[in-house]
């Protein structure tokens, strides 16, 4: 029995636990105002809310409801256009939507609404940058999004008043959001914890991002296990220079950790150009390495960054180089039912640099062409240390070694940089695909590595070309 | 006055295709599609597929009961193919069952076996193999033969112009129920409400007065709902009708991708001339329009393309041929602009290439050739206000484009690794659709005791705000308040025999149907206000729901008037019927005066490549656009913003890619990129032509759809221009989309 919260109803059902959150909506509940557009969290029509219990207030984030399980709804509040509908009055979301004209054919736009909603509720200084950002998963094909953005400018105006501790509390108070909200976090802890079918050959799911595109049907049909049902580690600390991360961490954990962005002022540039806002509220960090993508971001980013990944299988645990995991085309070093639980880097040192670079046709919500990562320790002028990675040039994301040691003890000049490209074309092996054809990735792969050494460099770096 | 819709939108209450409530014991269908582009269907096992638990039926061919023909204007598209198979995805059967899902797996049970042919994917290859839709068509003008003597530059080259897929984010589909005596109603996404009904009732065997249609919105179409909504229609009634329940159809987004048609791919040659003082003095150009595996709407969309061949400019001597080709993709079909931006592409193109090959600005070319008033078009029609100038030099003027060239060129040469380009496209697009015989509309008014009035017109609001429009029209005729007014679903049995919203017309033709309607109307009942009032009808109005007496409010308020005028058994009902007076063609000749007006405007886009990455963004839009006198200035504005987006995806993302055996690679979101909100321009400023407005245009307000999508061909040529600048070797390719894959490979040939 799944439990949880719809707009202002308790639900209990017996639904299929991976069943999509928006064939439930839609179909089960009849709440139509939900949109199917794609079916693969590319097009925002089927945004929604989730609400999840945190020190006894509710936190609120976009998900596509297209790819959300429903298993992983048990205990939260879920919110469709229809809970966030006021009497007789319109929320500042729609109002602003309603004033600029941003709407035409209107199908996407409780998507948008929703997105927006989501922006209006979160704990953070609600800039128009970022209201822009929570709604960049959303398409529309009528508008020109000019029309969306003044809405958006709006918005992030009256959102500049609001509480950021109790942004529901505020809402609320202040007319914008309906009264039932005050009572949902009394309501979500009656809820009891998800009790997991006990069966052995269950399915795992994360958050869904991948596997619910890939095969929603076999999900749908199989029974499915959570790994977001609080038994497997979330969350990132940083110890003695290590990072630990927990697998079942969503990539929207690493974007908001501030202790990341210490290390890493540049990570949340970087993690904005994977996927988009609802789909990182969902996404964990060991579902983006498990499915193996060639061109899987954070896995470039964690190679080069020389993570290691601590898996369990039966109860042994055993840690490898996350480079070593990938064994072939979406093929891994793993067993059967063996779970990522954590992945652990060295923080570079202050002396060192971290760069990620990708090209994709679209820059935000696409898929990479290629992308790439580097980090490059300098000591007396010469690299002591440099790990370059580079997904979509292999069947894997791949480690490029070659290049890499090449460079340790080197100097960096023209000489050295032109055979480092050389060394990188020999170790990689890409192919024609609908991301590009294998003598464009080449090249792009050489641009990155020297857009790496322009960041690194600065003015400098032309020197070096 | 807002959008009717907008309240509905953005509370999610606006009911779209498969929000409508099911009637219970409603079925769900699928698709089985062909898996290959080309080849005989040597059997087809659907027993595996019927053994499912909540299959219901599995249709072929051989179930329909009428004729298996959805051709509109050529009969040679199959609704279900019967032998041979011309496309990927081409509706093999449909399979009905209790469930969406069950339906759905079923269909992939389905076993086909296939003899397969070699298919064909380019369109030059099909014509050089005879493989035509339609026999070509040649447009002239002068005498191109001669012309070229007069020449002081000569140049030519090709052209590659890629597809585009609509993406309206909702799907096709339909949702049929069988009515009693054999009736059926039909509820379609389509913008072609009786094209639906006609295409129905061939396939059951029925006559059109059993079969309704009912369109309440559509969640985007841009053509892609014209004429391509009817086959699904058509296997929705199908699958009623035989099943005797309610049956919906819902395209997945994959199936939607997979069998549906797009905007044309089209390759050509051109060789341009011009004089030494940069007129151009000839122009000659084929085209090969990739009409896909049937005609759909392609010999029209190709006549369009013919129409617009020579851009915004006058050319004495032309000769411009087009062949619509037969290959193995699915039937393209209409797309905002319907032919139109492909043949300005290739002018556009010409005088790029001749630019380069001068060495002069390519604007300067397109300043010098502009139509002036009554210059002839290549079909005869003569350009009457023609706003082609007046669009240029506004633009020029209010957006300084000498400083916008000069400090693009001042960036460019500070900066090595970052480039911008600058590009302007000035529009002219005829309106009319060019089938004369479509260009007419009804209007069904009824005005109830209460005074609330109701408004039935073939418009299909499809988020282009003609509902909008609509009620506009009737409240500022009627001189009531607007809340009065409702604008009822299109349906068939209230406005028969409609055209398609299609031709960016749909407020033009209904908009004046609807007028025609409220003037009888009101005619009536200002003759009852004069036989209450007792002052001379002339002397009477309606303003703010009150009569008026010389312009001064009388005692007779609106519910009061229409109680009365019921009691006098005067009717409150009035249906306008609305034919384009003027217009005309002689295809035998290729001459006439096809077009009520034209539309005319100029943009300017400026772009930034970053020339380490090959990415690029686009900066700024500048247009002067003629609206005439618009009657919703906003509505207009938004799609003029939509429109010009959509322009530039077309020409930059959006890459439709086919592999060598017709299988369409882009065939989801993940893989087929439109703009999204980082990708569009950082801003777009458009300013208003100040026009009085043609009398054939609705309240002379503009046709608007379609027009603002071609400024969006300028980001094709800043992005040119843009690597120029880096590259020196760099010659202009003409190959849309220019991708970022093609951007990088430019800026480094040679390098």
């Amino acid at each position: 029995m799944i439990s949880f919260i719809l707009n202002e109803k308790p639900v209990n059902t017996d639904c299929n636990p991976g069943m999509s959150l928006l064939d439930y909506i839609r179909y089960e509940a009849k709440l139509p105002g939900t949109k199917i557009g794609c079916r693969e969290g590319d097009c925002g029509a089927c945004t929604v809310l989730i609400g999840e219990l945190a020190n006894g207030k509710v936190d609120y984030r976009s998900v596509a409801s297209c790819l959300y399980p429903l298993i992983n709804a048990h205990g939260k509040h879920v919110v469709t256009i229809e809970g966030i509908n006021l009497n007789n009055t319109l929320s500042p979301v729609q109002q602003a939507m309603a004033d600029h004209w941003a709407t035409q054919c209107g199908f996407c736009t409780p998507g948008f609404v929703m997105s927006f909603t989501g922006f209006c509720m979160n704990h953070e200084a609600p800039t128009l940058q970022r209201a822009i950002e929570a709604i960049a998963g959303n398409i529309c094909r009528c508008t020109g999004y000019k029309s969306i953005e003044r809405a958006a400018n709006d918005i992030a105006l009256l959102m500049k008043e609001k509480d950021i501790s109790d942004p529901v509390g505020w809402l609320v108070n202040k007319g914008y959001l309906p009264q039932y909200f005050s009572d949902i976090p009394q309501k979500l802890k009656l809820i009891d914890a998800y009790v997991p079918a006990n069966e052995t050959d269950a399915q795992l799911i994360a958050g869904g991002t991948d596997l619910m595109v890939q095969k929603p049907d076999y999900i749908y049909e199989k029974r499915v296990k959570s790994t977001l049902n609080g038994q497997q580690p979330q969350g990132i600390a940083i110890v003695d220079k290590t990072c630990t991360i927990g697998g079942a961490t969503k990539v929207s954990d690493l974007i908001s950790s501030a202790e990341l962005s210490l290390h890493f002022p540049q990570l949340k540039d970087y993690l904005m150009l994977v996927s988009s806002e609802p789909i990182r509220n969902m996404a964990t960090v060991a579902g983006n390495i498990v499915n193996a993508s060639p061109i899987g971001d954070l896995s470039v980013m964690l190679i080069a960054l020389n993570a290691k990944v601590l898996t369990i299988a039966n109860g042994i645990t055993r840690e490898q180089p996350l480079h070593e995991i990938f064994l072939g085309y979406k093929q891994l070093n793993l067993i059967p039912g063996e779970i990522i639980q954590h992945i652990t880097f060295e923080i570079p040192k202050n002396s060192s640099q971290f760069s990620f670079e990708k090209v994709s046709k679209r820059k935000y919500l696409d898929i990479a062409s290629v992308n790439s990562a580097m980090l490059l320790e300098m000591k007396n002028g010469k690299v002591e240390n440099c790990r370059i990675s580079a997904g979509g040039v292999a069947p894997i994301p791949s480690y490029l070694h070659k290049a890499s040691n090449y460079m340790q003890g080197k100097e960096l000049n023209a000489e050295i940089v032109n055979r480092t490209v050389e060394i990188m074309q020999d170790e990689i092996s890409p192919i024609s695909d609908i991301r590009g054809t294998a003598e464009y990735k080449r090249l792009l792969l050489r641009q990155l590595f020297i857009a790496h050494l322009q960041k690194f460099l600065g003015k400098r770096f032309e020197q070096v070309l | 006055m807002k959008n009717i819709d907008t309240i509905g939108h953005v509370t999610g209450k606006s009911v779209y295709l498969d929000d409508i409530s099911t009637i219970s014991g409603t079925l769900h269908a699928a698709i089985v599609g062909s898996a290959i582009a080309h080849g005989i269907i040597v059997n087809l096992d659907v027993d595996e597929a019927l053994r499912l638990t909540g299959v219901e039926k599995i249709i072929t061919y051989r179930d329909i009961p009428g004729e298996n023909q959805i051709g509109c204007i050529i009969e040679d598209e199959t609704l279900l193919a019967e032998h041979e198979v011309h496309y990927q995805g081409q509706p093999i059967a449909v399979v009905v069952a209790q469930t969406e899902r069950i339906a759905r797996k079923a269909a992939q049970m389905v076993k086909v076996t296939y003899k397969e042919l070699t298919p064909v994917i380019d369109p030059r290859e099909a014509k050089e193999k005879g493989l035509l839709l339609i026999p070509p068509r040649t447009f002239r003008m002068g005498n191109v033969d001669e012309a070229w003597n007069k020449c002081r530059y000569i140049v030519e080259d090709s052209v590659e112009i890629g597809g585009q897929e609509h993406l309206y984010i909702e799907t096709q589909g339909a949702y049929a129920y069988p009515l009693e005596g054999g009736y059926i109603k039909v509820h379609s996404s389509t913008q072609g409400p009786t094209a639906v009904q006609k295409v129905v009732a061939r396939i059951l065997g029925l006559p059109m007065n059993l079969v309704e249609v009912d369109v309440v919105r559509l969640g985007g179409a841009f053509g892609g709902k014209e004429d391509q909504a009817s086959g699904f229609a058509a296997m929705a009634a199908l699958a009623a009708y035989i099943t005797g329940k309610p049956v919906k159809l819902v395209l997945s987004r994959h199936d939607d991708m997979r069998i549906t048609g797009k905007r044309h791919p089209y390759s050509a040659d051109f060789k341009i001339g011009l004089s030494e003082d940069l007129k151009i003095v000839a122009y000659e150009a084929t085209l090969y329009q990739n009409g896909g595996a049937a005609a759909d709407l392609s010999p029209s969309i190709m006549e369009r393309t013919l129409f617009h061949s020579t851009g915004s400019y006058f050319i004495p001597n032309t000769k411009v041929t087009a062949y619509s080709c037969k290959t193995n993709l699915p039937p393209n079909t209409a797309f905002r602009g319907f032919g139109g931006p492909q043949g300005m592409f290739v002018i556009e193109s010409a005088i790029a290439k001749a630019a380069e090959a001068i060495g002069v600005n390519a604007i300067e070319i397109q300043r010098l050739n502009l139509l002036n008033e009554n210059d002839e078009f290549q079909y005869g029609q003569k350009a009457e206000n023609a706003n082609a100038r007046k669009c240029f030099a506004l633009a020029s003027e209010k957006f300084d484009l000498e400083t916008l060239q000069k400090s693009i060129e001042y960036h460019n040469q500070n900066n090595k690794y970052s480039k911008k380009g600058i590009a302007v496209m000035p529009v002219c697009f005829g309106i009319s659709f060019t089938n004369i015989s479509m260009n007419q509309a009804r209007a069904l008014v009824h005005i109830y005791q209460d005074g609330s009035v109701s408004v039935s017109t073939g418009a299909i609001e499809m988020g282009q705000g003609v509902n909008t429009k609509l009620a506009q029209v009737a409240s500022m005729l009627l001189g009531i308040n607007i809340s009065r007014v409702k604008i009822h679903s299109t349906n068939t049995t209230r406005v028969a025999n409609t055209s398609p919203t299609a031709a960016s017309a749909g407020a033009d033709l209904n908009g004046n149907a609807l007028q025609i309607a409220i003037r009888a109307l009101k005619e009536r009942l200002i003759k009852v206000a004069s036989e209450i009032l007792e002052y001379p009808v002339e002397e009477l109005n309606i303003e703010n729901e009150w009569v008026t007496h010389n312009g001064k409010a009388t005692t007779l308020q609106w519910v009061e008037l229409i109680k009365k005028t019921h009691l006098k058994r005067v009717s409150l009902t009035e249906n306008g019927h609305y034919a384009t007076p003027i217009i005309y063609f002689d295809k035998t000749k290729e001459k006439g005066h096809p077009f009520a007006y034209h539309v005319y405007g100029t943009g300017i886009v400026t772009v930034t490549i970053d020339c380490i990455r090959g990415t690029y963004a686009i900066d700024d839009v500048y247009i002067v656009h003629d609206f005439g006198n618009s009657i919703n200035p906003l509505i207009d504005l938004g799609q003029v913003e939509g429109a010009v987006v959509q322009g530039i995806g077309w020409v930059t993302l959006e890459e439709l890619a086919f592999d060598s055996n017709g299988r369409l690679l882009s065939n989801s979101l993940s893989t087929y990129k439109v703009p999204d909100i980082h990708f569009a321009p950082k801003s777009i400023q458009c300013i208003a032509l100040p026009t009085l407005g043609p009398d054939l245009a609705v309240l002379r307000s503009k046709a608007i759809g379609e027009p603002p999508f071609m400024y969006g061909i300028a980001a094709y040529f800043a992005i040119q221009n843009a690597i120029k600048s880096f590259n020196p070797e760099h010659r202009i390719k003409f190959d849309s989309p220019l991708t970022p894959e093609k951007v990088l490979m430019q800026l480094y040939k040679g390098h």
